[in-house]
């Protein structure tokens, strides 16, 4: 019998032989969690959940996602339903980090936006 | 609480009494697979509405000292097993899986509709706490109901297991609803309609839900009281003795 510091281990009666070890990938699909703070705001993805199915990833996606803070919605949607580039075609995204052109942090447009508010207060 | 006069009081404790004290011990007993649940999800969700009916147990306790008795902890944590409303259907060890959830589904139907008819109590501080635990109780009843259905639809074991745990929970459910001293008092001050008017509306909801699982309701059960009146099983008194275990080396213990 396993002896424990803790009674409900004890109240279990739980022998070694007992204790299955769990087969290699035996459990439920996952699924991917998306979270909206306020209505209107988009969904954003926030991790995953273990469930049989979408109404109980649902269940469990309030419990490990939306724990804190406010929340509007929550989707789930089945991993295997997620499609995905491939890294092995991360290459086509190489070239990317230098379109600096394609940064609105580059623009120079203040001093037009400027103008622009003096112009519509005036 | 001036509109109630002495006999107000009395009822609306005896009221208070055996609703924290079923949420404190069914709080406790679900907490208990805190760490040893099915999964990690189901153990966290699990915890979690343990923990909320704990925090509905307090604000109860609360309102109790509003009328004049001792303080939340004192209340929760000195009483023996005899000063204890609770019905036996909560005071029951875990079992395995398939009671607890069982019991939670059958425990928190009732409730939910328990706070509903109070929604609207002329005891305005307990009709707030109805209308503040609204969303929390949805999702308790969400959680049971999702998992009935699905147990109850899966396989030859888990159908079984079901219906063999609602056939021992099921008498003992019918214990939630024993009669109190103050039924006439409580429901002509507009307090709370009374344990038969919520038995009616629970057997309604639960009968729909059970037939939608494809259960059956036990035959001729015959209700389990006492509890509202002191008497309890052998179980209670292990489970207060280790639950104010801290409390009682230390009253003064925070964390």
């Amino acid at each position: 019998m396993i002896k424990s510091l803790d009674p409900r281990i004890d109240r279990a009666q739980l022998t070694h032989d007992a204790i299955e070890p769990l087969k290699k990938m035996d459990q439920f699909q996952t699924f991917e969690v998306f979270h909206q703070t306020k209505r209107g705001q988009q969904h954003v993805h926030v991790g995953i959940v273990h469930a049989p199915n979408a109404d109980m990833a649902l269940l469990y996606a309030k419990e490990q996602y939306a724990r804190r803070g406010e929340t509007a919605n929550i989707w789930v949607v089945a991993s295997e339903h997620v499609s995905a580039t491939e890294y092995f075609d991360q290459d086509i995204f190489e070239t990317t980090p230098e379109k600096f052109h394609r940064d609105p942090a580059t623009y120079k447009v203040m001093d037009r936006i400027k103008a622009y508010k003096n112009r519509v207060k005036a | 609480m001036d509109f109630f006069n002495d006999k107000h009081v009395e009822a609306a404790k005896d009221l208070l009494y055996k609703m924290a004290d079923d949420q404190l011990i069914i709080g406790h007993r679900n907490s208990e697979w805190t760490g040893l649940g099915p999964i990690l999800e189901e153990d966290i969700a699990f915890s979690s509405m343990a923990q909320d009916k704990l925090g509905q147990s307090e604000h109860l306790y609360n309102l109790l000292h509003e009328l004049g008795e001792a303080d939340a902890d004192t209340v929760a944590f000195t009483r023996n097993e005899k000063q204890f409303h609770c019905c036996h259907l909560v005071e029951l060890p875990i079992g395995e899986y398939d009671f607890s959830l069982i019991r939670h589904f059958l425990f928190d139907m009732a409730e939910a509709i328990r706070f509903e008819m109070l929604v609207d109590s002329s005891y305005e501080n307990l009709a707030r706490l109805a209308r503040k635990f609204k969303g929390e109780i949805k999702y308790h009843t969400m959680h049971a109901n999702t998992w009935v259905q699905q147990l109850a639809n899966g396989n030859e074991e888990s159908k079984t297991r079901m219906q063999s745990a609602l056939n021992m929970a099921w008498p003992l459910a019918l214990g939630i609803f024993e009669p109190g001293q103050h039924e006439t008092v409580l429901a002509e001050a507009n307090i709370f309609a009374g344990e038969a008017a919520l038995q009616e509306k629970w057997t309604a909801e639960i009968t729909a839900l059970i037939t939608k699982a494809g259960l059956t309701i036990p035959n001729d059960a015959t209700p389990v009281y006492g509890g509202r009146t002191g008497t309890h099983t052998p179980h209670l008194q292990p489970l207060l003795d280790e639950m104010t275990e801290v409390y009682s080396i230390d009253p003064s213990a925070d964390w």
